[in-house]
């Protein structure tokens, strides 16, 4: 994955929360073997109108939809985001649609865990300071934000400034754009010699029959 | 070595620790993938672009249920939706490929994988499982570390047999006393997500507990474990006991012979010491929980079948009232309207949450004599062949078919629809599954999560209707 540091673009304010990721990419795109190509559907179905003539047109009050939310990097969302489903395809299809970055309250586990294997940040602030994000970018599109990384720090040139905590792990993974499986395949050593005292029938996997 | 009381989860967590880097996650053993069609092909995809294999092909298990139709064996061998057929069919190949034993569509162990699982007897107290599912959580009420895990973990755990973890917090919750009759494992999570939310466990693993747990049967510990991904939970847990020994004995991944008395006597080691602490607590009297309904777009929005719908200024925060009128406009209701008095226009009886033997000996018990209602179309299926065939032995099918409803081949349908049984825009659905998130069974489908007994109710009468008085009050 792409390393990651410091992070300045606009954001695109999505006031809801406890967004799932059955909305964050419906079900039907999860019928695909590939990887790649999931940035068009997402929320596939909030970006588009659902009933009458206009059926399947675009949704003009949608955020993404709005010209002056296009090319935002950053989602600012409220709490509980990304709860529901395991799909990965969630953490696709943000990142291949264009984010680099989610803020929230909090966010659901296995979401955190995709999101973080697949270089997008995510960070966590306090309730008052989302809804100042979500104000000001709401108010003015063109609002830049900065996320720093290293610094751990999400500011603005209107004198935010917050701090966020992240696993000094994960942020090590995502500064260096680390894959976990060569991170882990150092431990084979220790890995070999659990595995050989750990082969017991209460903990056996299937076996032939 | 601490002798503290420890908890369940931190045996099993210390059990399968194979190393603890300075300032890194735990690398922990994981000793069962379940695999299913939809996750996986990424994962393989990336073994093979990095010229990897599995580490431990005999501790995987793999099939299909999530993209398969339910409606005949013909149907489900010659799946006519390509991207589908393309999806098996990788499934089919990847495990050839890569040696992992695999129960086809028709094959007579296949089922939604969470129902496999037990019924082999490959989940086993004391196992860390994982699965690309969120419902791996299912498996905890053997006892056993299980939860779900993305895409990247999954090929992680093909390479590795490992996942990086950083420990989760636990959280304990207690339910003493009887079940009232009509009252089910479903109410019992159903209720527990009402009180805490679906992000009240975020971070933790629960470890369900109390005499009314201790009470259930194996199905009904799943039914509980299953939804804990609904309250944010990393995992569900029930310690291990009787229940749960007679469940696996005879099973065909179970130990025999002095293996099994072995691993009995290991599984005795497991539950929770007395005087072990948790990081949260909660106590919920198991007499005060009713049939439960939910109303909205998010497992945490549900009352009771005596319960109104509520309005906006009933939600707990300012952010819930945004969701409260955003679920209202969705499902189309009106606040104040009584639960009873919402119509149905279909019933779903199926998923890894309720569509075992005992759920549907439930729900037949409840339509055993009646048909459905004019207005209503209502289907079961069930969540394995050796449900289904179990079933079928008891006659169960019979009653199901007489009262009108349609009988289906197992997978997990209209759960998330995505195969072809999903709602039309705007249908409503009394359903046993476990989410009812804007869109989830079709879009624009309302989905109103409830036990089978409640969803068999619903179907004959065409309403909502309080199970408890069907059983004392003649059938209405």
């Amino acid at each position: 994955m792409e390393p990651i540091n410091i992070l300045t673009s606009t954001a695109a304010p999505l006031p809801l929360p406890n967004i799932d990721t059955d909305q964050i990419i419906p079900k039907q795109f999860l019928k695909r073997i590939e990887r790649t190509g999931y940035g068009d559907f997402l929320f596939y179905d909030w970006r588009r109108i659902q009933d009458g003539p206009a059926a399947g047109q675009p949704n003009p009050d949608f955020v993404l939809n709005k010209p002056e939310h296009k090319g935002a990097e950053i989602l600012i969302a409220e709490k509980n985001f990304g709860c529901g489903s395991s799909r990965e395809h969630a953490a696709w299809a943000i990142n291949q649609y264009g984010f680099r970055a989610v803020i929230a309250p909090s966010f659901a586990d296995i979401f955190f865990s995709n999101a973080g294997k697949n270089g997008i940040i995510l960070c966590r602030l306090t309730d008052d300071e989302v809804k100042t994000l979500l104000d000001r970018t709401t108010a003015n599109p063109e609002h830049k934000l900065t996320i720093n990384l290293e610094q751990q720090t999400v500011t603005d040139n209107e004198g935010f400034n917050a701090h966020f905590d992240i696993d000094p792990f994960r942020k090590y993974c995502l500064l260096n754009g680390l894959d976990d499986i060569g991170l882990t395949l150092r431990h084979e050593h220790a890995l070999d010699h659990f595995e050989k005292g750990h082969d017991e029938d209460f903990w056996s996997a299937p076996k032939a029959s | 070595m601490s002798t503290a009381p420890k908890t369940l989860f931190e045996k099993v967590w210390q059990q399968h620790v194979v190393v603890e880097p300075e300032g890194e996650p735990t690398i922990l053993y994981i000793d069962l993938h379940l695999v299913h069609e939809v996750t996986s092909p990424q994962a393989f995809d990336g073994l093979r672009m990095a010229s990897r294999k599995l580490r431990r092909p005999d501790r995987h298990i793999a099939t299909v249920d999530h993209n398969v139709p339910t409606t005949s064996a013909e149907d489900r061998l010659h799946i006519v939706d390509q991207i589908s057929s393309n999806q098996v069919n990788a499934l089919r190949k990847n495990c050839a490929e890569f040696g992992v034993e695999f129960f086809d569509v028709q094959d007579a162990s296949q089922g939604i994988v969470h129902m496999i699982g037990p019924e082999l007897g490959a989940t086993k107290p004391g196992m860390t499982i994982v699965c690309g599912d969120s419902h791996t959580s299912t498996h905890g009420a053997f006892g056993a570390l299980a939860f779900g895990i993305g895409t990247s973990e999954v090929e992680h755990v093909m390479a590795t047999q490992t996942l990086p973890q950083s420990k989760p917090k636990t959280f304990r919750i207690t339910v003493d006393g009887d079940l009232p009759f009509g009252v089910t494992a479903k109410d019992i999570i159903l209720d527990i997500i009402g009180k805490i939310g679906t992000d009240g466990a975020t971070g933790h693993v629960i470890e369900y507990a109390g005499s009314a747990i201790r009470a259930l049967s194996m199905e009904g510990r799943m039914t509980i474990c299953n939804m804990s991904i609904e309250a944010g939970a990393r995992a569900g847990m029930i310690a291990p006991d009787e229940t749960t020994f007679a469940y696996l004995k005879g099973r065909r991944f179970s130990p025999t012979g002095t293996a099994w008395d072995e691993a009995v006597a290991q599984w005795r080691t497991l539950p929770t010491e007395p005087g072990a602490t948790f990081d949260r607590e909660l106590h919920i009297d198991a007499p005060t929980i009713t049939p439960t309904v939910s109303w909205g777009t998010s497992p945490g929005m549900v009352t009771g079948i005596e319960g109104k719908v509520p309005s906006i200024e009933d939600a707990p925060t300012e952010a819930d009232k945004k969701s409260y009128a955003r679920a209202l406009e969705y499902m189309g209701l009106k606040p104040g309207t009584p639960i009873e008095a919402i119509k149905v226009d279909a019933v779903f009886l199926g998923s890894c949450t309720n569509a075992r033997i005992e759920d549907l000996r439930a729900a037949a018990s409840v339509i055993k004599g009646h048909h459905i209602a004019t207005t209503v179309r209502a289907m079961v299926v069930p969540g394995s062949q050796a449900v289904k065939r179990q079933a079928e032995q008891e006659g169960l099918d019979a009653i199901f078919k007489t009262a009108g409803f349609e009988w289906r081949e197992p997978g997990c349908s209209m759960c998330l629809g995505m195969n072809p049984d999903i709602l039309a825009p705007g249908e409503r659905c009394a359903s046993t599954s476990n989410r009812n998130f804007e869109g989830r069974q079709g879009r624009g489908g309302r989905t109103h999560l409830v036990s089978p007994q409640m969803a068999a109710a619903a179907a004959i009468t065409g309403h909502f209707t309080d199970i408890r008085k069907w059983n004392a009050g003649g059938n209405n």
